[in-house]
């Protein structure tokens, strides 16, 4: 199936290559603030966010006569982008550039983290959604994820990737996509149902190590 | 299947991915272990929380710096904007 605009997107880069600007401006106009979003996520500091979609739209440029259109344009300017975040939060810590797939995964093979604090929501997410301290509390949860499921999860539950897309995007395995994915999503569960979940309403999942 | 094995199924079941037969065993442990159907829940609601979210608003200041930039890089690498 494919995604919806991508054939659009085709046609206003075969215009761009051929050195209409007007045509890659609007590639920009519909992608800008995405980008935008997806490296906030990533980097969780908005300046450095600037600085990471400034360097992807540039190194679209520096590269668009030699992108063969093997994966769809916003696949390859995500891959960019995330790519540019990845080694911004790296330099930021002062840890060499390393591939995304070379992480360490060790937890990734120990299996889904088990739920600790299992407890209904007090609320839905439309209500909470309106709630002023819901976007800090989501943050923070969101920072205290790995770089390597964070960036999953954005891509395939914010973005709306597929998970063929999301591989590709990164360059990592599709298994290696559902595993991390899985990960991220139950340990942004285990912090919100601490932050949104009704103690009263407490329940103990049956433990994988108990009888 | 055990709520662990549960656990490790359950992307696949929220995405709709699951096989058949698995769903099947998925939906069988589901329907007789309350806390399962909470940490279900929990995700669904985690998920939709984050899909719906509003987005990180670009400032315009930043905009017109981005496209100011990209326009410079344009006119070098591929000839008048
Ligand atoms: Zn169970």
């Amino acid at each position: 199936m494919t995604p919806p605009g991508v054939d659009e997107d085709a046609a206003l880069v075969r215009q761009a290559k051929a050195g209409d600007y007007a045509a890659f401006e609007a590639l920009m106009a519909k992608y800008e603030r995405r980008m935008y979003g997806l490296t906030v996520g990533i980097l969780q500091q908005r300046e450095d966010a600037e600085d990471a979609v400034q360097r992807t739209f540039l190194s679209v440029v520096e590269h668009l006569k030699g992108f063969r259109e093997e994966a769809a344009f916003r696949t390859w300017l995500t891959r960019i982008a995330t790519n540019h975040a990845l080694e911004i939060l790296r330099k930021r810590r002062g840890l060499p550039t390393v591939p995304f797939e070379e992480s360490p995964s060790a937890d990734d093979e120990a299996g889904p983290p088990f739920p600790e604090f299992v407890a209904g929501w007090r609320e839905n997410p439309e209500r909470l959604a309106t709630r002023a301290e819901t976007a800090a509390l989501m943050d923070k949860a969101l920072a205290e994820l790995d770089e390597k499921h964070r960036a999953v999860f954005l891509l395939r539950d914010v973005q709306g990737f597929s998970v063929a897309e999301t591989s590709s995007a990164l360059g990592i395995t599709e298994g290696n996509v559902k595993v991390r994915l899985l990960r991220a999503r139950l340990k942004l569960r285990e912090r919100l149902t601490r932050d949104f979940g009704d103690p009263a309403t407490r329940v103990d999942l049956g433990h994988p190590h108990g009888p | 299947m055990k709520c662990e094995d549960l656990l490790k199924a359950l992307g696949d079941y929220v995405d709709g991915g699951l096989e058949p037969g698995i769903c099947e065993a998925f939906e069988s442990h589901l329907a007789g272990c309350q806390p399962c159907q909470v940490v279900v829940d929990n995700v669904r609601r985690t998920i939709a929380l984050f899909r719906d979210g509003k987005p990180y608003e670009m400032p315009d200041a930043f905009r017109d710096r981005l496209h100011a930039a990209v326009r410079a890089k344009w006119k070098e690498r591929m000839g008048p904007a």
